[in-house]
């Protein structure tokens, strides 16, 4: 049970750095406030709450995979993994520590945006429950994303690559902002074959009660929570038997 | 009794050859400096027998078990303080301490235990509750080797330890060392000469990847017919230039 202490370890790390506070849960509130004001001064129906919120909710949890992310990239840089390859910690105590702690962060964080729609007229009944349970894989997708780019990058590369570029493709190519089919053509088209607009499709459809729509959609985020946590496994694996770590 | 032996141990990085057929032997109980210039192949050579960096070829043998053959049951026995100071900056300096012991084993109870000698030892009580982020480089350091210490290891790999620190507190990691001189093993690499020469009991002589010589201070002045350990250094290094 070695990898709870290690967990507990990354838990603190990510819940003591304040950055991590104001970037993860609170710019995503921000950002759903801005759109509900702007949808309660609009005549048409863009940012409606019930469609809005699940999307905010998955853009959130994109900042997932920057925390752990640049956690492993600053354990590499600062030889603390180094100090750690020496124990007798296994590799999978190094993967279930760094994977674990991130989940509930990852559904607490999405819980206190559910929370804060309800202020601005998100019906809470069943359907926020199947939203969270929905947003499961798409946390493991953002966690996977997270421990690749930090086996792989710099702390700093992992904030262009996961801060910058995904936070933006996750916010983009998700149909949150606005609706695909407004663009169309190929931007319609690389949205679709990405996770995110399924992730948010998902997870919109959970939030009506609509269940026979959540899983074709579903299946695209689970399908690519798999093959990248895979990859970040092999990677981190990989990693820990080179000779530099 | 032995605690290290390598045969013939040798790291090479594609087209570099990083550490080149090291055999050493290394005393229970004994403080070993590896002392060399930045690339002379120190740091690699101890990642290897800390299981961090298979050998290219040739074996290491501490206490007995081969990091090839049985890294896990070496990986029990040693503990290492990096380079750099490898602590976890939002956790406290207690905290620090208590993960590691737990991590090597120690129950919540006897982690506290252990966590409240080195606390005492390294004169960290006073801090036990600050972030390790916020502490001084040399208070980093301190807890670094306590860190490396609180899981009784009886192999210590000690990689630059005063790296970057002040002189005052230098000396105060020395004497924090010194007093474990003759408790375990402990391999020490440096590229200070006074620090080899203060606190080992023998120092290595490494150039270009190759175990250049070893000794004592004494019988490496003696040796080299110079008046300074410094010299003895010079002389020794250069013998290696000399015959590239």
């Amino acid at each position: 049970m070695k990898f709870l202490l290690f967990a507990s370890r990354n838990r603190k790390e990510i819940l003591r750095d304040p950055l991590n506070l104001a970037f993860g849960i609170g710019f995503p509130l921000i950002v759903l406030l801005l759109l509900s004001v702007i949808q309660a001064n609009i005549p048409v129906s863009l940012f409606e709450i019930g469609k809005l919120a699940p999307g905010i909710a998955v853009f959130g949890l994109s900042f997932i995979a920057l925390f752990s992310g640049t956690l492993i990239a600053k354990d590499r840089s600062t030889s603390f993994l180094m100090r750690l390859f020496a124990s007798p910690l296994s590799a999978s105590d190094f993967i279930l520590g760094y994977t674990l702690p991130f989940l509930p962060i990852a559904m607490a964080q999405s819980a206190l945006c559910f929370g804060v729609s309800f202020f601005l007229g998100l019906q809470m009944n069943a359907n926020i429950l199947l939203t969270l349970l929905v947003l499961f894989p798409v946390a493991s997708l953002f966690i996977g994303i997270g421990l690749l780019a930090g086996s792989v990058f710099t702390d700093k590369q992992v904030g262009g690559v996961c801060g910058a570029l995904l936070t933006n493709l996750s916010a983009w190519l998700s149909g949150t902002w606005f609706d695909l089919n407004l663009v169309g053509g190929a931007f319609k088209t690389i949205a679709y074959v990405l996770p995110f607009v399924h992730a948010v499709d998902a997870a919109k459809a959970a939030m009506a009660g609509d269940t026979a729509s959540i899983f074709p959609s579903l299946w695209w985020v689970i399908g690519y929570a798999v093959v990248i946590l895979i990859m970040a496994i092999f990677v981190f694996a990989k990693k820990m038997h080179s000779d530099q770590i | 009794m032995i605690a290290i032996q390598t045969k013939a141990l040798t790291k090479r990085y594609k087209d570099r050859l990083a550490v080149n057929a090291l055999d050493l032997s290394i005393e229970q109980g004994e403080l070993f400096a590896l002392l060399g210039v930045n690339g002379a192949g120190k740091t690699t050579t101890i990642k290897m027998l800390s299981c961090l960096t298979r050998p290219t070829s040739g074996d290491a043998f501490l206490l007995g078990d081969s990091v090839l053959s049985n890294p896990d049951a070496v990986k029990k026995k040693i503990n290492i303080s990096p380079q750099e100071t490898a602590v976890a900056g939002n956790l406290s300096v207690k905290e620090n301490l208590e993960l590691v012991a737990g991590i090597y084993g120690s129950d919540a109870k006897t982690a506290q235990s252990k966590t409240n000698e080195m606390l005492s030892t390294f004169g960290l009580s006073e801090i036990a509750q600050h972030k390790a982020k916020t502490i001084s480089g040399g208070m980093q350091r301190r807890l670094s080797i306590a860190m490396a210490l609180i899981s009784h290891p009886r192999i210590l790999f000690l990689d630059e330890p005063t790296l970057g620190l002040d002189v005052f507190a230098r000396r105060e990691l020395w004497s924090a060392i010194e007093k474990l001189k003759g408790e375990i093993t402990i391999i020490l690499t440096t590229h200070y000469m006074e620090e080899a020469e203060a606190l080992s009991d023998r120092i290595g002589i490494m150039t270009r990847g190759r175990l250049q010589d070893v000794g004592t201070s004494a019988e490496l002045i003696a040796k080299t017919g110079t008046k300074t350990f410094e010299d003895a250094f010079i002389a020794l290094a250069s013998e290696s230039e000399v015959d590239r």
